[in-house]
């Protein structure tokens, strides 16, 4: 193989390569001038290229991220290491994050999904926790495009292929479809795992000569640029791009997850930190754990285990092979380390030392081919504050009337939203999944929440992901709002104390003033709603510049929830359980059909306006209903959304064997599909009504009972209609594998 | 009576059988590594699901050559009990313990559902708690579980009674004769794809892979007394 001559620092300077590395000519001016006093050479050119990248630095995002509150009595850990943590009691944990690996998984979307698996796992074992569950959100276009189909099989197959082989159950997740995502879709993972405190983790190398290990697969150049790559926009060459996504062997990663845990549980004396190399590899996880700990670091990059042959110093800094981590081992310690995860049959081997002093030198074939502050690349990013504009389509939005469905025959648009994809069945998918692996899952994939058991307490975990780009394209503020209080509502329909939240922001072009605006609207939506329900961010994640060929997707901000249930045995699910139950519906219903499904069934179109929220009063009622379950007063409980109460309704006589006789006196057809946020459909039996609705107050109200016939009977004040349960259940399973299936 | 649960690179149910024996059952496990070279000391032998180095090459394929499978070939010929579960079986076809093999479903995808068994044979060690031809659930979670032999070994499983457990609804995976679970010629090992360890407890929702344990808890401490005797 040819050796490739590289540029030298004055022809860098001349040629402007790193403007293809996505750094920008004002940003390379301050970084020679201001920060180093002199020429970067092209190694160090690279590291600032990604550093300085808003995958790993935020520079755009920042600003609006401070936003977000991260505090609470139970948060032990909050944004800033590879996952936060939450105290559970009994000395125990809960570590959870979420990542977006959307770029990729437009481009080779079975690796693409499965490396976005495999590196929010690290994430979470890198604190010390145990991986005991994954969650998904997924959005893509709309079923009929057969490219569509081909990125929803390997999406899927991908989270499946990683997850089943690592033997993390996936328990639940979201699958929504849309136009605007046709071109970009949205891959986002969350990984949950559970840790004595004592246990506990973090990414630093401190101490003077402390060694710097290396351990897992070796180094290749794949996913070289991954981190740049995910902060750019597509076009359509972007099939030039498959170059930076990364392949993954999930293998490999369950040998790593073993031997690192016994190294954090076991042997905790000779681990200074740990972290997960991530996006932008071994330079990301090398200086972020010098800078956390203020220390520098001198490695030296021939030890680095390579796969390929003569790889420069910037391939293998910037490579993103998976399943690789980085330790720092107390000195004196290394064979010990070596030897453990030789008997896994890993690799560990000692990459260089901390040093004292701040610089982050890098050695190679006997020269030092970097020699920079590590500061410079952590910490003196140039922020970009961006402009921003409300967009004129929401000014516009505020100043029309508000599009108001006029329902014909209300049995025929129950049956039809029944079989819209983003409210059908996703089983064709979710069984895909091994959702029970480890024997802890409670409640799998279909219900409001996934529940898990804590094996060896009362405990347990109840957890969702969502979002609803949708309401958050029309307003911004209040759909961040309404994300962070689904997110809320599901896990306290799930008999589930919310605890804390991780997000993905999944946003357009932040450089068009309209899209930082969105980010930013929506940010303060969801801290207000955030610190009403006291659920702190406490880790997450930012996915910029998700456009395709000019265009946006719906802003879209994903919400991992995590709650926590006291007493397993009273976990809840959404389906009936007895015949002879009242139904009561929590929650007040208005006239939302802006962004409904609904809307988009009918028009093809996601217009109006959003009604402001009450987040205090949303909290109370939340609250009311979660004492009620605790106190064991309800049979189940079902969170609305898409398709509103009679999709509910329906849904929660799903593989009960129960029907329903529902008589809605104030409502006209058309309110039974508003998706105004914030509703239950609750299920009492007769002896708990009374102390049910002495808690719940005004909130509730009674609206029919449970039936030991399969019939669905719904009245309102200008409808009434049966369907047979049943057949309702089977438009509703069989309308996504039948458009799978379909050759158009 | 004493059991090992053998653990190779990449098996990730492994916790669900000791779990499940141990802490359901209350049964004397341990975990086994598949560097060891010897089983002396336990009764059973338990082959846990999973992905055994990744599946590569084929389920089963690699670790049949591990340092434990001379010991688990050696425990099987003495009449001893072992079953897999999964990957387990597997292992077991791959390693010659059981006959047929298993190929990819007919779906081409990994499922994970709970599908309806009939217990077809409730006359060995595993199966003694259950009714003749009883129907139960247990989960399935596997993407190569399609059950195939020659005309001949299955004409020969039939007629011996050596196909313990049956799909009793729609065939998951393409399985011949709808087969989930088998015996070899002595009744002393069994393979399946589906998980019992995952269907032991109240909470999970299901308990009908309970009385497989139950059996062979019961059936080896009356042969643990026997050989004492």
């Amino acid at each position: 193989m040819a050796v490739k001559v590289e540029m030298s620092p004055v022809e860098i300077k001349k040629n402007k390569p790193y403007l293809e590395w996505g750094l920008t000519e004002k940003e390379y001016n301050f970084i020679s001038e201001k920060l180093l006093g002199r020429l970067p050479n092209y190694t160090e050119t690279g590291l600032f290229s990604v550093m300085w990248s808003e995958h790993c630095s935020y520079k755009k995002s920042k600003p609006v991220l401070r936003e977000f509150p991260n505090q609470s009595e139970r948060v032990l850990q909050g944004p800033g290491e590879g996952a936060g943590i939450v105290d559970i009691g009994d000395d125990q944990a809960v570590v959870f994050k979420a990542e977006s690996h959307n770029h990729p998984s437009a481009v080779e979307p079975y690796e693409g999904a499965a490396t976005g698996v495999g590196g929010i796992i690290r994430d979470i074992f890198s604190m010390g926790a145990r991986p005991i569950a994954m969650l998904d959100s997924l959005h893509f276009g709309e079923i009929d495009n057969p490219h569509t189909k081909y990125l929803i099989n390997e999406v899927v197959a991908g989270i499946g292929g990683y997850g089943n082989c690592m033997g993390i159950p996936t328990v639940g997740g979201e699958t929504t479809f849309d136009e605007c995502y046709t071109g970009n879709p949205l891959v986002n993972a969350m990984c949950v795992g559970i840790m004595d405190q004592k246990d506990m983790q973090k990414g630093q190398a401190k101490g003077v000569g402390n060694a710097v290990m290396y351990v897992g697969a070796k180094t290749g150049r794949d996913g070289i640029h991954g981190a740049t790559f995910a902060s750019a926009d597509f076009a359509d060459d972007k099939e030039t791009q498959r170059s930076a996504v990364q392949v993954g062997d999930p293998f490999m990663e369950k040998l790593l997850l073993e031997a690192c845990l016994e190294l954090t549980s076991q042997h905790k004396e000779w681990l200074v930190g740990i972290q997960d190399m991530g996006a932008a590899g071994i330079v990301s996880s090398s200086c972020e754990m010098a800078s956390k700990a203020g220390s520098g670091m001198e490695l030296t990059l021939d030890s680095v285990p390579q796969r390929e042959t003569e790889m420069s110093a910037y391939e293998i800094m910037l490579s993103e092979s998976q399943e690789r981590m980085l330790l720092c081992i107390r000195a004196g310690f290394e064979e010990k380390v070596k030897f453990l995860f030789k008997d896994y049959g890993l690799e560990a081997v000692v990459i260089g030392r901390v040093t004292s002093g701040n610089n982050y030198v890098l050695n190679h074939h006997g020269e030092v081919v970097t020699d920079i502050p590590v500061s410079s690349l952590t910490d003196d990013v140039l922020e970009e504050p961006s402009e921003e504009r409300k967009p004129e389509r929401i000014i516009q939005a505020e100043n029309s009337t508000d599009w108001v469905p006029e329902i014909l025959d209300v049995k025929e648009t129950l049956q039809q939203l029944l079989a819209q994809p983003t409210i059908a069945s996703k089983e064709i998918f979710t069984q895909t999944y091994d959702s029970q692996v480890r024997t802890n899952t409670v409640v799998g994939p279909g219900s409001d929440a996934a529940v898990l058991r804590i094996r060896g307490t009362k405990k347990g975990l109840a957890m969702t992901s969502d979002g609803n780009g949708r309401f958050v394209y029309l307003n911004p503020f209040v759909g961040g709002q309404i994300a962070v209080l689904e997110a809320a509502a599901n896990l306290i329909a799930s008999g589930a104390l919310p605890l804390a939240m991780t997000d993905c922001l999944n946003y357009g072009d932040p450089t068009d003033p309209e899209i930082y605006w969105e980010l930013h609207q929506s940010v303060l939506g969801m801290s207000e709603a955030c610190r009403v329900l006291n659920t702190p961010v406490i880790s997450g994640n930012v996915s910029l510049y998700n456009e395709n060929n000019g265009e946006a997707i719906y802003p879209t901000p994903m919400v991992g929830m995590v709650g926590l249930v006291k007493d397993i045995n009273k976990h809840l699910t959404n389906t009936f359980k007895n015949s002879g139950a009242k139904i009561f519906l929590v929650g007040k219903t208005h006239a939302d059909f802006a962004g409904s499904e609904i809307q988009k069934m009918v028009t093809g179109e996601i217009t109006g306006t959003l009604h402001a929220i009450d987040t205090e009063l949303e909290s109370q009622k939340f609250f009311k209903l979660l004492q009620a379950i605790e106190a064991e007063l309800v049979d189940s409980a079902h969170d609305l959304s898409e398709g509103g109460l009679a999709v509910g309704l329906v849904e929660s006589t799903f593989s009960s064997g129960l029907g329903l006789e529902v008589a809605l006196k104030t409502m006209k057809a058309r309110d039974l599909f508003s998706e105004t946020p914030g509703r239950f459909v609750v299920s009492v039996i007769p002896e708990n009504v009374e102390k049910f609705v002495e808690i719940m107050g005004n909130d509730c109200i009674e609206i029919g009972e449970t039936t030991a016939s399969q019939q669905i009977h719904l009245k309102c004040q200008n409808a009434d209609f049966e369907i047979q349960g049943a057949k309702a259940q089977k438009i509703w399973e069989e309308a996504i594998p039948c458009l799978m299936k379909s050759k158009d | 009576m004493k059991i090992a649960v053998v653990v190779f690179p990449g098996s990730n149910c492994d916790i669900d059988l000791f779990e499940a024996l141990h802490t359901v059952c209350g049964a004397a496990v341990e975990y086994v590594s598949h560097k060891n070279d010897n089983l002396d000391g336990f009764d059973a032998v338990m082959l846990p699901g999973g992905f055994s180095y990744g599946d590569y090459l084929r389920c089963g394929a690699i670790a049949r050559f591990s340092n434990i499978m001379p010991a688990i070939v050696a425990f099987a010929k003495q009449g001893k009990p072992v079953f897999g579960t999964c990957n387990g079986f597997q292992i077991l076809t791959e390693a010659g313990l059981l006959p047929g093999a298993l190929k990819q479903n007919d779906s081409l995808k990994f499922v994970c559902k709970t599908v309806p068994l009939t217990v077809e044979n409730n006359q060995t060690l595993f199966t003694t708690q259950y009714k003749e031809k009883e129907e139960i659930d247990l989960p399935i979670a596997h993407a190569d579980g399609s059950y195939y032999a020659d005309e001949e070994t299955l004409a020969e499983l039939e007629e011996n009674q050596q196909v313990v457990f049956r799909y009793a609804g729609e065939n998951p995976n393409g399985s011949l004769n709808n087969i989930a679970g088998i015996t070899n010629k002595t009744g002393n090992v069994l393979g399946m794809m589906p998980h019992p360890e995952r269907a032991v407890e109240a909470i999970l929702g299901n308990q009908d892979g309970l009385r497989l344990f139950k059996s062979l808890l019961e059936n080896g401490k009356v042969a643990t007394e026997e050989a004492v005797r």
